[in-house]
């Protein structure tokens, strides 16, 4: 039952108005910041209306953090998390649950672990594999002796070789190699009726025929989830950016270009804390996010409302 | 137009056997319906049959071709569904033609196809929407068009009208009736409804637990049902069987309430003594003044059909009904006289519940056979 008296009203607003101010606050306090001058900025009390540097601000950082190839490589970076994502989990959650074979059970346990295993716990490692992809396979080789032995029968010596520090694939590989998606994926393929299958192969639609024609476009709503989240997720990617592209101008990415504008012992050492630029890059970071967020939204209000699934 | 041959077909689930030794020949282009309760294997020997559920033993010939290992797509059926499993993102038309876009079949042509066969079962002007937005009613149709645009060898039912409300059913019972009329492919009817299975099926196979129990036209069934079990399937109300042995002479049954009742010919099949059942139709038997009829009964209750009435009556404590268009009326435990009608009586073997052939049976059961 939902009770509904006009205290209890009262109360589940002041509670909402409350929750809104927490989330707001800090953004408005960015917003302000970003629109002041370097002594404002700096001057306690904490100002909290807008003043009027804004534009003058977000031309100074974009310009001193080069922000043009960095956003067009999150873009780049991101759009291909997603992709390689929904991609990745909508073709094993498909094969785990509408196909019937050895091991499945043990295939899908092992992409549940890797649930308690995200990126920074990896994170070395997989450092590791990403400066040579192939280095697996050579360790196997060598600790096989196939190595040596062909090289004792042929002179050659194999050294398998695939960097994938600074480039995109780098920066987009590890990111989509985890079990989420997956799981959304596979929840709803088992709400797929059974019948539907089967009218599906009476019609003569093999396996893949199945998954274009029916599953996916039943899924829409799920792929509009899965984008949103993990667009945010890789756009919001630090610590692995961080690692893997030391060629900065070349690979470097929005978020950790942004990081180097905040003013910290480092950088304030003998210089000036920067807060208004700062603010004002933190401004521009944060629009494709939520631009992304308020697109997807209509997909999932669509998809709430249609009932004829 | 295509027969269908099951030959020593068996189902099991892991280690559970579920069917055994199932033979059956459906003729070309007749219309065979499977009846039986609930859990009896029904569906699971139609999806054998479409390619749905593997064979687990035996063999399926589909105009003489061993089907076992072909796709459903290769076997020239089309099933239709009890929840129809229609695609729900795609539209009418585009649900009727999909078997069609799979199967290449050129847009124009398609449209064409599709047109025609939404006409005739009439859904025209449901093209352009979605299953969502169809009745129970047109959805059932659309699942029959989607069927039918695939011009198959063998259509396949499985309880398709089970979801629908009493008086569509009938309606939508008669259509397939008048479609397989129209196209002629041998169809194969799952359901557990016994009217719908009399009014639709040439022929009626009635399973028990993963055997078949009989095969028989309607008819056949009704007036000489193979075994208790089929007798007590069909009809309603079912069958009333009342136990007891048979007389010396093999001429008549001795209840085990003490009557004698004389049977139409001798149980030539059963030594005397033996322990049968004695079965009359509720239609088949009538009331009469106490003392004058076969045997005697006392009143429990009525229930009124528009179309005649049941009565519930009991011999000694077994309860019996019948079905009577006399409109009597009686107070509870009254006793009342029964006319069991002589030539209506069934025998059945009281160990193994078979049918004990009368031999006055003899000569009609020769043709059906
Ligand atoms: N996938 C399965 N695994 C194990 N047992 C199964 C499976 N499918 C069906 N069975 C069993 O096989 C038997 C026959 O099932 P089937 O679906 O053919 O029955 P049915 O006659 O169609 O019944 P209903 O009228 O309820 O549809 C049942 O006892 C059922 O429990
Ligand atoms: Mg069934």
């Amino acid at each position: 039952m939902i009770e509904r008296t006009p205290w209890l009203n009262l109360a589940t607003h002041l509670i909402l108005i409350l929750g809104l101010v927490m989330i707001l606050l800090p953004i408005w306090l960015t917003f302000v910041a970003a629109s002041h001058d370097l002594q404002t900025v700096n001057t306690a009390p904490v100002e909290f209306w807008p003043g009027p540097y804004l534009l003058d601000n977000l031309r100074t950082a974009w310009v001193e953090s080069d922000f043009g190839p960095k956003f067009v490589n999150s873009l780049i970076v991101a759009t291909g998390v997603v992709i390689g994502k929904i991609t990745l989990a909508c073709i094993t959650a498909f094969a785990l649950v509408f196909f019937n074979f050895r091991g499945r059970m043990l295939i899908f346990w092992m992409i549940f672990i890797t649930l308690m295993l995200p990126l920074e716990i990896r994170i070395v490692p997989t450092y590791a594999v990403a400066a040579n992809a192939l280095s697996p396979f050579q360790t196997l080789l060598d600790v096989t002796g196939i190595t040596w032995a062909v090289q004792t029968l042929s002179g050659l010596q194999i050294a398998l070789e695939w960097n994938l520090l600074n480039s995109y694939t780098g920066l987009i590989l590890p990111l989509v190699a985890t079990a989420t998606g997956t799981f959304l994926y596979r929840q709803f393929f088992l709400t797929v009726p059974d019948e539907l299958v089967e009218a599906a192969r009476m019609d003569g639609a093999g396996p893949l025929r199945f998954l274009w024609d029916t599953l996916i476009p039943l899924s829409k709503t799920n792929i509009a989830a899965l984008a949103t989240i993990m667009f945010v997720y890789a756009w919001n990617q630090y610590l692995w950016p961080l690692l893997v592209v030391t060629d900065r101008a070349a690979y470097g990415v929005v978020v950790v270009q942004l990081s180097d504008l905040v003013p910290d012992n480092l950088t304030t050492g003998g210089g000036t804390p920067n807060w208004h630029i700062a603010m004002a890059a933190t401004l521009m970071v944060m629009l494709p996010p939520i631009a992304i967020v308020i697109f997807m939204q209509r997909w999932f209000v669509r998809g709430l409302i249609n009932t004829d699934k | 137009m295509a027969e269908i041959d099951i030959r020593r077909v068996g189902k099991t689930y892991g280690k559970t056997v579920i069917m055994q030794g199932v033979d059956l020949t459906i003729r070309s282009g007749e219309f065979l319906v499977i009846l039986g309760p609930s859990g009896c294997g029904k569906s699971s020997l139609l999806r054998m049959i479409a390619g749905l559920e593997e064979i687990s033993s035996g063999e399926i010939t589909i105009a003489g071709q061993a089907v076992n290992h072909l796709e459903p797509r290769e076997r020239g059926c089309a099933m239709v569904f009890q929840n129809y499993a229609l695609y729900p993102h795609m539209t009418v038309a585009e649900n009727i033609g999909y078997a069609l876009k799979v199967a290449g079949v050129a847009k124009a042509q398609r449209l064409a196809r599709v047109t025609d066969v939404a006409q005739s079962v009439g859904l025209s002007e449901f093209l352009d929407r979605r299953p969502g937005q169809l009745s129970g009613g047109q959805r059932q149709r659309v699942a029959m068009a989607r069927a039918i645009i695939r011009e198959p060898k063998v259509f396949l039912f499985d309880e398709p009208l089970s979801n629908l409300d009493a008086k569509l059913r009938v309606q939508m019972r008669h259509e397939i009736r008048r479609i397989h009329n129209r196209i002629g492919a041998t169809s194969v009817f799952v359901t557990h409804d016994q009217h719908e299975g009399m009014t639709l099926a040439d022929r009626l196979v009635v399973m028990n637990k993963g055997t078949i129990e009989q095969i028989g036209t309607p008819e056949d069934i009704y007036e000489r049902p193979a075994s208790t079990y089929v007798a007590g399937f069909i009809g309603s109300p079912a069958m009333n069987l009342l136990p007891g042995r048979l007389s010396d002479d093999r001429r008549a049954v001795v209840l085990e309430s003490g009557p004698r009742i004389d049977l139409p010919g001798p149980a030539t099949g059963l030594n005397p003594g033996a322990l049968v059942q004695m079965g009359f139709r509720p239609e088949k038997a009538s009331l009469t003044a106490p003392g004058r009829g076969t045997i005697e009964a006392r009143f429990d209750f009525v229930e009124e059909l528009g179309a005649g009435r049941v009565y519930h009556l009991r011999i000694e404590d077994i309860p019996v009904s019948l079905h009577s268009e006399a409109k009597m009326k009686l107070a509870e435990g009254a006793s009342i006289g029964l006319d069991l009608g002589h030539q209506n009586l069934h025998l059945f073997d009281g160990q193994t519940g078979r049918r004990v052939p009368l031999s006055v049976e003899m000569p009609q059961l020769a043709p059906t056979a």
